[in-house]
């Protein structure tokens, strides 16, 4: 994973030149297997960048380059199928599909993906995240470390090799999230995947190979 | 490796259809299919039933008629296809009794006459009428009241029909198939087919008129006309063919249904555009989802569409199955009010219902879908990222264009079709600018009334885009309903107004020159009668533009029609009642003109090629008439008055020999005054139309009727499109209530916000439904059925009133639930 001069500018008529810098001349390069902390104050441009390297968003300046591939040069969905092959995620409020049960979460990116016999892999995935008892549930009969468990699950389901969690404890209470920290590190290590995590808890943070921290969009440190 | 959608799809309506997702949008289309499926089963059933009704005007489904026997072999093919079969030989002849002579028109009829309708007699003058299955027997004769008192003669007396001595068992008070040809007609005689023979006066070279009347189910009917159209010699008389002031009703009824029909497609449209917006609005998190997952686009929009497609297809056919059962309910409820039992429905309502749910739907709920392909993955980490919402042309371009392609199928008026879609498209339009001012006016205003309402006003304001939406989706919706309440009521009284009490019920004719200042004296004396006397003036068509007419030249059948037959001429200074000039000018004054002049009834016109100021020649008695014509005219046929094909200027006629015609009203007390002139006038016949009149009303009552029940269905689905309007901002109310309820606001405080903002969407809507009701009112009115122009101002005040209640009432039941829900429940979800 590769940021050159990434920067990201919106439209925001009451400043000057009518332009807001969020993120400004991000630089930086991480290899594979290793994990990267993005850490900073609220509005200080994390979720931005996060969205800029996983290619949900389009960098206004400079470029990412994923596995060698420079997103610019793909369009949305190419970006798409970048993302189906080698990307996963993990988010603060889960963002499980509350109308299919847990499995069929972790079904979802393997059909979406033409994988044959989906379910084995997903229920593999459910198994290791130690929810083997709820393949059936929807996402409201769970707590929610288990939805964040499934959503763990579905991001290691079609084999990524990088892992993007934003804020994946935000919304859990303190030993819930440690579990589920340990889970993403464990995983992490077991499948090799390179990890790069959002987050405000300097423990959690720690963990990390490397951390990044900004402010006001640009970076302040970078401590490995 | 690809995805396989087909899969993706069904697991995505499986997994949609079980978590409530989609039942809405499902519950539309089927509600929309079966209101559609209904209405189009129905209507295929009453049109089928109509037109038995009609048939019997003709006593048969088919009649052919020919100037020599119908050979045997036409009659046995008609056996082949499984028709029932029965010959009529008619003509006209002296029928003396005594030293009485008369002429009289003789229909000589077999067993199985008639095929459709019922014969009615009685057994003396004016004495009370039964219907009969039977015809007269070998040897005796049924006749009318008209030869009945020119004879002079009993029943039981005995009378001379050619060399046979027939004898008189009953009067015929009503026939079936007597009305069309009713100027050219004498009294009628009514003998036993196998008598002909022994009268002799089937000779060679003698004027016969053979017919074969043929019944059966339609779609042999059908088959056998198609097989039998190319043979010549033989005059096909289907329904629709004969009887003008009958198809002038069955095309009436025909735009009526095909009005509902129209409506039911676009409110059904209307109801599923609503919950394709509330179903995709509920599924942005999921794309987002999915497109973070590595969906791309065409992933989304292919299983999506594929979802719609199966959903619209599964509902139709759900929907169908309903339509057929409400419909059959509703037969069932009819039957006691219609005269016959009605046919079963053909197949093909299922087939068109499908296809139609299926354009339906996709026309108007895919730009909706279409959105989900640009929900931007980043929402799942920017949670207020929804994709642009549609622009106008976008969210209804597909919509019109499936009404434009479902509507004409549907109406087959392509004139009624243009102006409902065209009248829908602006009141649409006029209805989102008029909510738009109504909303900023309100807006405006809102810190002069109470809380409630100023609660009620700032949510209207701010859902400013929902809000229009669903005025309009509740405007449109009490639109239609009014216009198929009160509006209808108004155009179906006009249409039965066109045969008023008053509708002249007797027709003199044969009317000498010598008998006319008697006659006006007469009539002058008894007030109860007034007529306008019409000369009637026998005429050939030889030329047009100075070239002599050869009717084998002309390319329309009607034409050579037209050609080969002799016209009664009348000359007239006024337009008659019940005629309009569709093209040139009426003659002005009334004094005679030296330019002889013409004006032609449109039809004809058209049927032989001749136009405004076209120079015709007519021969009459002998001599040649030129004229030029100066007009063509509509005739409303169905009023009954003495109306001519052509009418001459005054003048033009003075010299010819003619004969003069009148018709008039007379009430029942009044019967004697015909019995007096019968004595004073013995060679004027008198022809009582009443019958004919009262069957033509009770058809006319009968399409009348269908098309309200017809309507009814569309109600219905007026009223899905208003649950379905109330339903897109029920998930943003909900949540709002329950927010209040958690900052501390009583459920009282909560109703009065709620009934305030549903109180003045309910007023705006409805303000904005009675001024375009009114609008498509005029519009249908004038341009489509041809009627006057009638404005119902009771819509200004039900309207408004109707459509706050009903939108308060449904508003508030469905926040109701909320309301008793702990308000965590209601966030949560």
């Amino acid at each position: 994973m590769q940021a050159e001069h990434l920067g990201k500018q919106v439209s925001s008529p009451g400043s000057p030149d009518g332009r807001l810098t969020i993120l400004d001349n991000i630089n930086f390069s991480l290899q594979s297997g290793k994990s990267l902390a993005i850490v900073g104050v609220s509005g200080s441009g994390k979720s931005t960048l996060l969205g800029l390297l996983a290619g949900l968003d389009v960098a206004s300046n400079g470029r990412v380059l994923l596995d060698n591939i420079d997103l610019n040069t793909l369009d949305e969905d190419g970006r798409a199928r970048l993302r189906n092959q080698r990307v996963g995620f993990v988010f603060q409020s889960f963002h499980l599909l509350k109308s299919l049960t847990a499995l069929e979460n972790v079904m979802l990116p393997l059909e979406l993906a033409g994988v044959e016999q989906p379910e084995k892999t997903a229920m593999a995935r459910l198994t290791e995240v130690g929810l083997r008892e709820r393949f059936g549930h929807y996402p409201n009969q769970l707590s929610g470390g288990e939805q964040q468990r499934v959503a763990i699950a579905r991001a290691f389901a079609a084999g990524p090799k990088i892992l993007f969690a934003d804020e994946p404890t935000g919304n859990l209470d303190q030993k819930t999230a440690r579990h589920i920290i340990e889970l993403v590190f464990r995983l992490n290590r077991e499948h090799g995947t390179t990890l790069i995590l959002v987050t405000h808890d300097h423990a959690i943070a720690s963990l990390c190979d490397r951390r990044l921290t900004l402010a006001g969009g640009s970076i302040l440190t970078d401590e490995t | 490796m690809k995805p396989d959608i087909l899969q993706l799809a069904v697991k995505s309506l499986l997994r949609d259809w079980r978590s409530g997702e989609i039942r809405l949008i499902a519950i539309a289309i089927i509600i929309a299919v079966a209101s559609l499926t209904s209405v189009s089963f129905f209507t295929d059933r009453v049109r089928q039933a109509t037109e038995i009704q009609a048939t019997e005007l003709l006593a048969a489904d088919l009649v052919l008629q020919s100037r020599r026997p119908v050979p045997a072999d036409v009659r046995q093919l008609a056996l082949d296809h499984g028709l029932i079969t029965t010959s009529i030989t008619g003509m006209r002849s002296m029928v003396m009794a005594g030293d009485k002579l008369n002429m009289a028109e003789i229909k000589a009829v077999e067993a199985g006459y008639p095929i459709r309708g019922k014969l009615r007699t009685s057994s003396g003058l004016f004495t009370a009428e039964s219907v009969t299955t039977d015809i007269p027997g070998p040897g005796t004769v049924w006749i009318d009241n008209q030869l009945f008192q020119q004879l002079g003669i009993q029943i039981g007396s005995e009378v001379s029909v050619g060399s046979a001595r027939l004898t008189v068992s009953r009067i015929i008070s009503y026939e079936p198939d007597r009305g069309g040809d009713m100027f050219n007609i004498a009294p009628r005689l009514m003998m036993n087919l196998a008598d002909i023979p022994a009268t002799n006066l089937v000779l060679p070279g003698s004027r016969v008129d053979y017919s074969l009347l043929l019944g059966g189910e339609s779609e042999a009917i059908l088959q056998f006309r198609q097989a039998i159209d190319a043979r010549t010699g033989l005059r096909i008389q289907g329904i629709r063919d004969a009887r003008p002031e009958l198809k002038s009703a069955l095309e009436r009824a025909e735009q009526f249904l095909g009005l509902a029909a129209l409506v039911s497609v676009a409110l059904a449209g209307l109801a599923m555009a609503m919950s394709a917006q509330r179903f995709v609005t509920r599924h942005f998190d999921n794309c987002a989802i999915m497109r973070c997952l590595g969906a791309d686009q065409q992933t989304i929009t292919r299983i999506y569409l594929l979802q719609l497609l199966m959903l619209s297809t599964l509902s139709s056919i759900i929907g169908c199955a309903i339509g057929y059962l409400g419909q059959e309910i509703l037969a069932r409820l009819l039957a006691g009010m219609t005269a016959s039992v009605l046919p079963a429905a053909s197949v093909g309502p299922v087939f068109t219902g499908i296809a139609a749910g299926t354009i339906t739907a996709v026309g108007f709920a895919m730009p909706q879908i279409l959105r989900l392909r640009n929900v931007s993955p980043l929402r799942v980490l920017r949670h207020d990222m929804d994709p642009l919402p549609l622009g106008a042309i976008g969210s209804y371009g597909t919509a019109i264009a499936a009404l434009a392609f479902l509507t004409p199928w549907q109406s087959g008026n392509l004139r009624l079709t243009v102006y409902t879609l065209l009248g829908m498209l602006l009141t649409a339009i006029f209805l989102a600018g008029g909510a738009v001012m109504l909303i900023r006016f309100l807006h405006r205003y809102r810190s002069r009334v109470g809380t409630a309402f100023r609660f009620g006003l700032a949510n209207i304001s701010r859902r400013a885009n929902s809000s229009i939406a669903q005025i309009l989706g509740i405007g449109l919706g009490v639109m239609v309903m009014l216009l198929l309440t009160l509006v209808r009521t108004d155009l179906l009284d006009e249409w039965r107004g066109r045969l008023p009490e008053g509708t002249p019920n007797y027709f003199l004719i044969n009317i000498s020159e010598d008998d006319v200042p008697a006659l006006n004296q007469f009539m002058g004396r008894n007030n109860k009668i007034v007529a306008a006397i019409y000369p009637m003036i026998t005429a050939r068509l030889v030329a047009i533009n100075n070239n002599t007419v050869d009717p084998d030249a002309f390319p329309t059948e009607a034409g050579q029609r037209w050609a080969r037959r002799s016209y009664n001429l009348t000359w007239a200074a006024a337009l008659p009642v019940a005629n309009e000039i569709s093209t040139g000018a009426w003659w002005p004054g009334s004094s005679p003109d030296d330019d002889p002049l013409f004006s032609f009834e449109q039809q004809i016109a058209q049927d032989l090629g001749v136009s405004t100021g076209d120079t015709i020649t007519f021969l009459i008695a002998g001599q040649e008439v030129t004229g030029r014509i100066a007009s063509t005219r509509r005739v409303q046929w169905d009023t009954f008055n003495a109306n001519f094909f052509v009418i001459a200027n005054p003048g033009t006629l003075d010299n010819y020999p003619a004969n003069y015609i009148t018709s008039f009203y007379l009430d029942k007390d009044d019967k004697h005054l015909i019995i007096e002139l019968v004595k004073a006038f013995p060679s004027v016949t008198i022809y009582d139309v009443d019958a004919l009149i009262t069957e033509v009303r009770k058809i006319m009552e009968q399409v009348i009727r269908t098309v309200e029940f017809v309507f009814g269905f569309t109600l219905l689905a007026g009223l899905v499109v208003l649950a379905a309007a109330l339903q897109t901002t029920h998930d943003e109310r909900s949540y709002e209530s329950a927010l209040l309820s958690v900052i501390g606001a009583g459920r009282r405080q909560i109703l009065a916000g709620l009934a305030a903002e549903f109180i003045c969407i309910g007023m705006i809507a409805g303000i904005l439904a009675a001024f375009s009701a009114t609008l498509v009112e005029v519009v249908l009115a004038k341009y489509v059925f041809d009627m006057d122009i009638v404005i119902n101002y009771l819509v200004w005040l039900i309207a408004p009133l109707a459509c706050t209640a009903v939108i308060l009432v449904a508003g508030l039941a469905g926040t109701w639930r909320v309301l008793s829900t702990p308000p965590i429940i209601t966030l949560r979800q």
